[in-house]
């Protein structure tokens, strides 16, 4: 598979989970949080610092609808992780050396 | 109400701050390391995953009546992209969620680096490595390695958070009930990090196995060029 393409594909996975299955994750608590709330070691839990972020908790504020707010939350998410994380890993990357007096110019 | 990762308040400050030290010298040889690892082609891959790790992470599956899991992803973003660039993508991630999804403690930035992305690369890949050692290199060993890596990962990461908790828990329940509770709960987790795992190994395997960096001795065979050729040009691909 041509790479390009392979890298859209990837990316268009990740796009349509974020963005439409995320919907229909299950909403119980998580390990951590279900064990945390039985055994009661989060007695001392404080909210979190930005919890009124425009993206707090997966959604973003003012968008009523919860299938849209979630999705968009999730897109932009997607969005938002390539851009830090692809460009840390873009400008860390190791430059190939060039291929010396190589006869292909393009 | 989707609040995944470790909040502020469940640690004391003192081992929050210690817990930080450790993620602090942990992305920071992972930022070495990453170079090694880092080209043109794995670079975009590496921005990818981070980012399927993040949509991944947003897929909470049920695991026993009234529990649901998610991946965490360590294992897999190490075998895709290697070990210190996976460190670094579940690390974005996790920074992200911190910043703009409220998701995971500012304070508990650093428990949960440690236990998520440290504990599961460590863990993860060096129990794929070994397995590959040992077993057959075909796809379907490799899909087999990374699915008892991740198995394993999962409640590696809750042994990591229990030690962190006896550490500096900020209730007193006692360790070892957190400890089984923790662990019990992680094992059944970790089944489906490890169905998630292989999966997209064996997609990716199945497309491009080139860029699996786990499996790049698997494929080594494939990519002898003729002595005497520009043995640093990259072999085109159509």
């Amino acid at each position: 598979m041509n790479i390009k393409r392979f890298f859209v594909g990837f990316l268009l996975v990740s796009l349509v989970l974020a963005g439409v299955v995320s919907y229909y994750a299950s909403s119980s608590p998580d390990g951590l949080e279900k064990v945390a709330a039985d055994k009661g070691i989060d007695s001392k839990e404080k909210d979190h610092s930005l919890k009124d972020s425009p993206l707090g908790d997966y959604g973003v504020k003012g968008v009523g609808d919860a299938r849209l707010s979630g999705g968009l939350a999730g897109v932009i998410g997607v969005g938002v992780v390539l851009l830090a994380g692809g460009g840390l890993f873009w400008v860390m990357r190791r430059r190939e050396p060039s291929s010396g007096p190589s006869r292909d110019a393009s | 109400m989707r609040d995944v990762h470790v909040p502020d308040g469940f640690i004391n400050a003192p081992v929050s701050i210690a817990a930080g030290a450790v993620a602090v010298a942990g992305v920071g040889v992972a930022l070495r390391g990453a170079r090694r690892e880092l080209d043109d082609r794995t670079a975009p891959l590496a921005g990818l995953t981070a980012a399927f790790v993040f949509a991944a992470q947003m897929l909470n599956f049920p695991v026993a009546s009234g529990t649901s899991g998610h991946l965490l992803g360590g294992t897999l973003a190490a075998i895709l992209v290697g070990p210190y660039t996976g460190v670094l993508c579940v690390s974005v991630v996790l920074l992200m969620q911190g910043l703009l999804f409220a998701d995971g403690g500012l304070t508990a930035l650093g428990v949960n680096i440690t236990t998520m992305a440290l504990a599961t690369v460590l863990v993860g890949y060096g129990l794929f490595r070994v397995l590959l050692r040992v077993l057959p290199k075909t796809r379907a060993f490799v899909a087999g390695a990374s699915f008892a890596a991740a198995v394993v990962s999962v409640p590696a990461a809750a042994v990591a958070f229990t030690l962190i908790y006896a550490a500096g828990g900020t209730t007193d329940v006692s360790v070892g009930k957190v400890a089984a509770a923790m662990i019990g709960v992680h094992v059944l987790i970790g089944i489906g990090e490890a169905l998630i795992t292989a999966v997209t190994v064996s997609s990716v395997l199945a497309v491009r196995p080139d860029l699996v960096y786990g499996a790049r001795d698997m494929i080594k065979p494939l990519q002898l060029r003729p002595a005497g050729a520009d043995g640093s040009a990259e072999p085109s691909r159509a």
